[in-house]
């Protein structure tokens, strides 16, 4: 039995943020949830599936963002209580039909956890799903620690029912991917029977056709449901202060950042001078609670990241109120006393705080601080990110580099969303000229392979990770098919999604829940959309460079290379080495052959080492994988290979 | 095990583990969490994930405490323990989050970055190392437990060899009772043998 439904209430747990929000969900009673994996999100559907059976659950990794929120919207449609999971990305994916939803209202209650990643620690982006909540009009929740990460989960259930609306709960990546006590609920009954009424009156939310129109009286009742949102949120036990009754400075805050300013306060000493607000209802405000406590003080810091959503929303009111509660100043974002980019950290503000009170504030004594710092310098050479050791995209990236050297025609690689994406690094050879959303490398490549009566001579790829194929490339390589765009896209199937801890999806057997599900086949679908396609294995080098070369020689509309092999990662192969691998230090040459350490210099992998003493490669036998590759790269037949 | 507050040097005592991608520094941070939690003490774990299959630099914040309103990111200068994988991830880390007052417990077995592989970047020496780490902390343990673990017939083993080493260096309440009952429940029975073995070999390194 996963430990996340074992305890009985009172009982405390160390769980991870992600862990709390699953056990929020389970203590609200849902029956459904629906998400795509994205780090920091990926935990929160993995334990519900981990628990789906015991739960009486229904739970799966969608193919992308808008149709987990589709699914889970039909369960709330049939009167189940459904979560939908994402990172701040997927919220975008999910937009559209989350506007419609929005105005559609909802019938069980249904939550929808974005999980933002400030400073974009796993991200290619620090983009904010808070927006949304202001863009499509619900209320937005955001918890302030791990024992709230839990409880507003199950309030925010409560909050649908009672408004018909679905609910946003915010979380970050130092919520999500951060641990700390949390003290356990109950767990109700399973059992919920789903039924959809769509046969009653076309107005009547609970029994008649699921609709956004008649759009004005629709969106009318949207915007009364937030003005009650605001309504229930003057009285939330989610928002809270702490701190003098005069504060010299008002410190408003909300998620993370309410325990960086606790600690900020703290290690200034500045417990009597400053009161922290901590909003846990960040959309819409409560109007008088925020009033009352802006009357406290005239001094006002507000604390939150990225952008400044809390901010404005408090400067709007303070603007509407300064009749009565006279003129604030603020600091914040807006002024530069708070980054408006980046991760927040209790130093970040410490600084900021320090600079409102005019405390000077030194961590470390100067003399530590610059001895340290030299110390690291000449000590701890930087890491730059890097595929895995036995990695087949290392393998898929060196083919594809060396084809398009070969090829002499300034070709270039449009990339795209997943480990892959680390190929824009000197690791993988610098191979990726664009970056952007999931899909978005076919989709660009799929618009350069137009331009050809423009003059645009240069071979166009794309590449696809195989859960990104199912999530967004498939309209886009549709595209590409349809007008004929002269492109070449490499799938670069590791049989899993491997960036975010290896979910299934539609190209594999088993589901979330381990159940045995129909597995699509990419090359077929490829083969359907009239597409020319190869697959080769990616270790196999040769073979991969001359199918490349082949294909982006032809002329003849897109065509699809599947580069096939398992993750080093993958249940199946990790731990398992397919070669012992050994250098014969009497054919090394190092840095005297022709080659000048190719290995270890250009290919890059971590499970080599070069000996600066004895002048030749070494395999690591610690990082090692033993997939074989890179006695495939070296001319002087040093590296060899022993079948295991 | 009563009277466990008063066993912390400090409140909160912050503790990193550091090192580099794949090396288990996750699960020794829970499972040190857990150890503590056992004995009534708020916990506060921080990690960075993103990058922890791919050779990036991997930090987790533990922090203990009888606050519970702790971020899990410690502020700048304020670590009482480093705990590191990897010699140049404590230096590293010490740059941030050292000071005159900190213990760093290290494992000597180096992981060449990519820069230092393709001869970029030089790796230093181990005792230059050794001196910078000692220099920069107010005591230093130093010792090998790739080695051991890979003795032990699997490098994985390492982490718990620098969890059962640290329990002996004394910072911290650890006894080897609790380091059982939390890794029972944390791996599958037929493992708890080895990671016991596991932890007693790293005790003796720094006993012996």
């Amino acid at each position: 039995m996963s430990y996340l439904v074992q305890g009985k209430k009172g009982e405390q747990r160390l769980f991870m943020g992600n862990e709390a929000i699953a056990r929020g969900a389970l203590e609200a009673g849902i029956s459904v949830a629906a998400g795509y994996p994205g780090t920091p999100s990926s935990e929160i559907i993995e334990n519900l599936a981990k628990v789906s059976k015991e739960r009486h659950l229904y739970v799966e990794w969608s193919v992308n963002e808008k149709v987990a929120l589709e699914v889970a919207a039909a369960a709330s449609f049939a009167g189940l209580r459904a979560l939908c999971v994402m990172k701040q990305n997927g919220v975008n994916v999910a937009s559209d039909f989350l506007l419609h939803l929005a105005g559609s209202g909802t019938r069980a209650g249904l939550v929808l956890v974005p999980c933002d990643d400030p400073g974009a620690l796993s991200s290619v982006n620090e983009g904010e799903s808070r927006h949304f909540a202001r863009l499509v009009e619900i209320p937005l929740l955001e918890p302030g620690n791990f024992q709230e990460a839990k409880e507003m989960v199950r309030y925010a259930f409560t909050l649908s029912e009672e408004l018909r609306t679905l609910v946003m709960v915010r979380s970050v990546t130092r919520l999500s991917h951060a641990s700390g006590n949390v003290t356990l609920g109950e767990l109700p009954p399973t059992g919920s029977k789903a039924y959809f009424k769509h046969d009653g009156f076309i107005l009547d939310q609970m029994e008649g056709a699921v609709i956004s129109s008649p759009v004005e009286y629709k969106h009318t009742l949207q915007q009364e449901r937030v003005q009650k949102a605001a309504e229930l949120f003057e009285e939330s036990p989610f928002n809270t202060y702490c701190g003098p009754p005069d504060p010299e400075v008002l410190l408003i805050t909300s998620s993370a950042c309410n325990l960086y300013s606790k600690e900020a306060v703290r290690l200034l000493q500045a417990e009597s001078r400053v009161g922290i607000l901590k909003m846990g209802t960040t959309w819409p405000l409560p109007p008088r609670f925020v009033e009352r406590h802006l009357r406290m003080a005239d001094t006002i810091l507000i604390v939150e990241e990225v952008l400044p959503f809390l901010e404005e929303s408090v400067k709007i009111l303070a603007a509407e109120l300064a009749p009565t509660i006279g003129v604030k100043t603020f600091y914040g974002k807006r002024d530069g006393t708070i980054p408006a980019t980046g991760e927040m950290n209790p130093d970040r503000v410490v600084q900021g705080l320090a600079r409102v009170l005019g405390i000077d504030y030194q961590p470390v004594s100067e003399s530590y601080a610059q001895k340290a710092l030299e110390s690291a310098f000449f000590g701890a050479p930087e890491r730059d990110l890097t595929f895995c050791p036995g990695c087949p995209h290392r393998a898929s990236f060196w083919s594809i580099h060396n084809a398009l050297q070969l090829d002499h025609r300034q070709g270039f690689v449009c990339g795209d969303i997943g480990c892959y994406s680390l190929a824009m690094r000197p690791t993988g050879y610098e191979t990726l000229k664009t970056l952007h959303a999931m899909g978005s490398g076919t989709g660009v490549a799929s618009g350069f392979g137009m331009l050809r009566e423009f003059g645009l001579d240069q071979p166009v790829l794309a590449v696809s990770g195989d859960s990104t194929f199912f999530h967004a490339v498939m309209p886009a390589l549709a595209n590409a098919a349809h007008h004929g765009a002269n492109i070449t896209v490499v799938v670069l199937d590791n049989s899993g999604t491997a960036m975010t801890g290896f979910q299934p999806h539609p190209g594999l057997t088993v589901d979330a829940a381990g159940k045995a599900v129909q597995a699509l086949d990419i090359r077929r679908i490829c083969e359907a959309m009239g597409v020319e396609v190869r697959q080769c294995d990616p270790f196999d080098l040769a073979a991969t460079q001359a199918a490349l070369l082949e294909l982006i020689s032809s002329r003849q509309g897109p065509n699809v290379l599947i580069l096939k092999q398992l993750c080093a990662l993958s249940p199946e192969r990790k731990g398992k080495r397919r070669f012992n691998m050994h250098i014969v230090e009497t054919i090394c040459m190092g840095e005297n052959c022709g080659c000048n350490r190719l290995c270890t210099r250009v290919f890059k992998c971590p499970g080599l080492i070069w000996d600066k003493v004895k002048k030749v490669s070494r395999i690591d036998d610690v990082i090692c994988a033993g997939c074989g590759v890179c006695a495939s790269i070296c001319p002087a037949g040093a590296i060899q290979k022993e079948a295991v | 095990m009563n009277g466990s507050m008063t066993a912390l040097a400090a409140d909160p005592y912050n503790m990193i583990i550091t090192g580099v991608g794949g090396q288990g520094n996750v699960l020794a941070s829970r499972l040190l969490g857990n150890m503590l939690m056992a004995q009534g003490l708020n916990i506060t774990i921080g990690e960075t994930f993103g990058a922890s299959q791919r050779g990036g630099s991997v930090m987790s914040h533990l922090r203990a405490s009888t606050f519970n309103d702790l971020s899990p990111q410690i502020p700048k200068g304020r670590a009482h323990l480093i705990v590191s994988l990897e010699p140049t991830e404590a230096l590293r880390v010490l740059k941030d989050y050292g000071s005159e007052q900190v213990h760093v417990l290290c494992n000597m077995r180096p992981i060449h970055a990519i820069a230092v592989i393709s001869g970029e970047a030089q790796y230093p020496e181990a005792e230059q190392l050794k001196g910078w780490i000692t220099d920069l902390s107010h005591t230093a343990w130093f010792l090998n437990a790739t080695e051991t673990a890979m003795e032990m017939g699997n490098p994985i083993f390492t982490n718990i060899i620098l969890v059962g080493a640290l329990s002996a260096t004394g910072v911290l309440p650890l006894d080897r009772d609790i380091f059982e009952a939390t890794i029972t429940r944390m791996v599958p029975s037929d493992k708890i043998a080895k990671n016991l073995e596991a932890f007693d070999r790293g005790k003796e390194l720094i006993e012996s």
